[in-house]
């Protein structure tokens, strides 16, 4: 009975491969083209940004690991923004539709100058200074991204931090007609962030505008952004639209997610997994083995004292 | 619609046999073409990449071989049951690969690691649990097999194929931050083929 079926593997090839798996082949094979032709025309090329990014004068960086960059591409096209969706690609895809000029931001709390400011009156964009930092993400995969901003404690110092305040508090815009992704649950949205004053006031937080020379893409936050560098990238909050100085700790968007995975302050950390996986190596973007992470993402001789005498297995 | 059984098993079965290497095709393909430093589509984390494109085809062939009973109750017709072992067994050569690229592009064949993250990590041991369950029945999917074990105890063996399709919803829905939602709609795909089934026993049984 079975030796009948063999006819059927006997004949030829292109008899028996149907018309979708030949048009499928093609279909790849022009995707791959169309990969190439992205990465040669670079930062220039994006299908959904419709503003022009403007090149923007820094300082050269006081901060450089030294090690290499990663692509331009990759930074731009490989992205965790849950607001535009929940695939790594989706945010480049999806991002071109959020309006980012003009751009406020509110803010309130225990400041001394409260109220809404254009972002030009928030960052000084004379002082803009070039940083070349590690990004760790919370998924084990790493960059190194050179950013423009200024320190996050010039913001602080221009609205006037009040005696009371302990803790800064940052939300992203929470835009359905913006952002096809805030339609899904998958987060309590607005997407919320938070650092202690003493992490926020550090040399290394910044308040970054841009990247690789020019204004940041939208899908990398734009038009205001946190970078803190030795904690997991999910800290860094994008896109910001109020910052607000508290007295409490705020309740950031993760933690109420899942308080047992994420916590409050959530510094880069080999020794303490995530409950899921190991946090003790990351793949570079770009390398194919997985490196070992290092103790506040390699920045413990500028942040290291500030956390002195906690138990990081408990603070995590 | 006239297809006959002979048809189905000359034409067909190749046909549906090719088709579902597809994926596995493209994704060597395009490690051939990344590996070789060529422009390719894995994407600039391939490692995620694999891990996630084997998973949604394992438990995608998977879905579909518990689909094939209940189709046949729709058509009243056995014919889809020719297809039911290949696509089983190809959930279970998606499940290799995917295992394969876990232990190949995550654990670079660290063993001593790889057990401790199988043991710490629940999603891990759910999901290692499921393919342990779906070796024996890729094994004994043979004719040859069911007669050694006789219909009775063939069938009730199968019958763990309930069970993993339950461990891989639950490994899939684990592994995602947050609250997302195509894990939800495997699940609910897996549910309703549960449900179909347990339908058709009651009308048995009232019957």
């Amino acid at each position: 009975m079975w030796i009948k079926n063999r006819n059927g593997w006997n004949s030829p090839e292109r008899d028996v491969t149907p018309e979708s798996l030949f048009l499928n082949r093609r279909k790849f094979i022009a995707g791959a083209g169309a990969i190439a032709g992205a990465a040669l025309v670079g930062g220039a090329f994006s299908p959904t940004e419709a503003r022009t990014l403007k090149e923007l004068g820094a300082k050269s960086s006081a901060f450089d690991p030294g090690e290499e960059l990663t692509p331009y591409s990759a930074v731009t096209q490989y992205n965790n923004f849950y607001e535009f969706g929940t695939d790594k690609s989706d945010p480049y895809e999806n991002a071109g539709s959020m309006q980012v000029d003009p751009w406020s931001v509110s803010v309130d709390g225990l400041v001394d100058r409260p109220g809404t400011y254009d972002l030009m009156d928030l960052i000084d964009f004379n002082a803009l200074e070039e940083r070349i930092y590690r990004l760790r993400c919370v998924e084990a995969w790493s960059m190194v991204i050179p950013w423009i901003g200024v320190p996050l404690s010039s913001v602080l110092n221009k609205i006037g931090v009040q005696s009371g305040a302990k803790y800064v508090r940052f939300e992203t815009l929470n835009d359905r007609k913006q952002m096809p992704g805030v339609r899904w649950p998958v987060l309590d949205w607005p997407y919320v962030e938070g650092l202690r004053m003493d992490e926020a006031m550090n040399d290394l937080t910044l308040m970054a505008v841009g990247l690789y020379g020019k204004e940041l893409p939208n899908q990398n936050g734009a038009p205001l952004r946190l970078v803190v560098p030795w904690k997991y990238g999910f800290k860094s909050i994008k896109s910001i639209v109020r910052i607000s100085l508290t007295e409490k700790q705020p309740r950031t968007s993760w933690q109420k997610s899942a308080p047992q995975e994420y916590g409050f302050y959530s510094n880069v950390n080999p020794e303490v997994d995530h409950p899921r996986w190991s946090q003790a190596r990351e793949r570079r973007i770009g390398e194919f083995s997985r490196r070992k992470t290092l103790m506040f993402n390699g920045y413990g001789e500028w942040v290291a004292d500030l956390y002195a005498g906690m138990d990081l297995a408990k603070y995590y | 619609m006239k297809v006959s059984v002979h048809h189905l098993r000359v034409w067909g079965k190749p046909l549906i046999f090719l088709l579902s290497l597809v994926p596995a095709l493209w994704l060597v393909y395009h490690w051939y073409l990344a590996y070789g430093g060529l422009p390719h589509d894995l994407g600039f984390n391939p490692n995620e990449t694999s891990n996630r494109f084997t998973g949604d085809w394992a438990i995608r062939f998977l879905l579909l071989s518990l689909a094939v009973t209940p189709f046949a109750t729709v058509l009243r017709s056995p014919k889809p049951l020719l297809f039911r072992r290949m696509l089983g067994l190809y959930a279970l050569f998606y499940a290799g690969l995917h295992v394969l690229s876990y232990i190949w592009l995550d654990m670079a064949f660290d063993w001593p690691e790889l057990w401790a993250d199988v043991l710490k990590r629940t999603y891990i041991t759910v999901g290692m649990l499921a393919i342990l369950f779906l070796l024996p029945l890729g094994v004994t999917s043979t004719k040859g097999w069911i007669k050694r074990m006789g219909a009775k105890r063939w069938q009730k063996l199968h019958k763990l194929v309930y069970l993993i399709g339950l461990l891989a919803c639950v490994h899939f829905i684990m592994m995602r931050k947050g609250f997302q939602v195509e894990p939800l709609i495997y699940a609910g795909i897996f549910a309703a083929l549960m449900l179909a089934r347990l339908r058709k026993r009651r009308g048995k049984v009232r019957a």
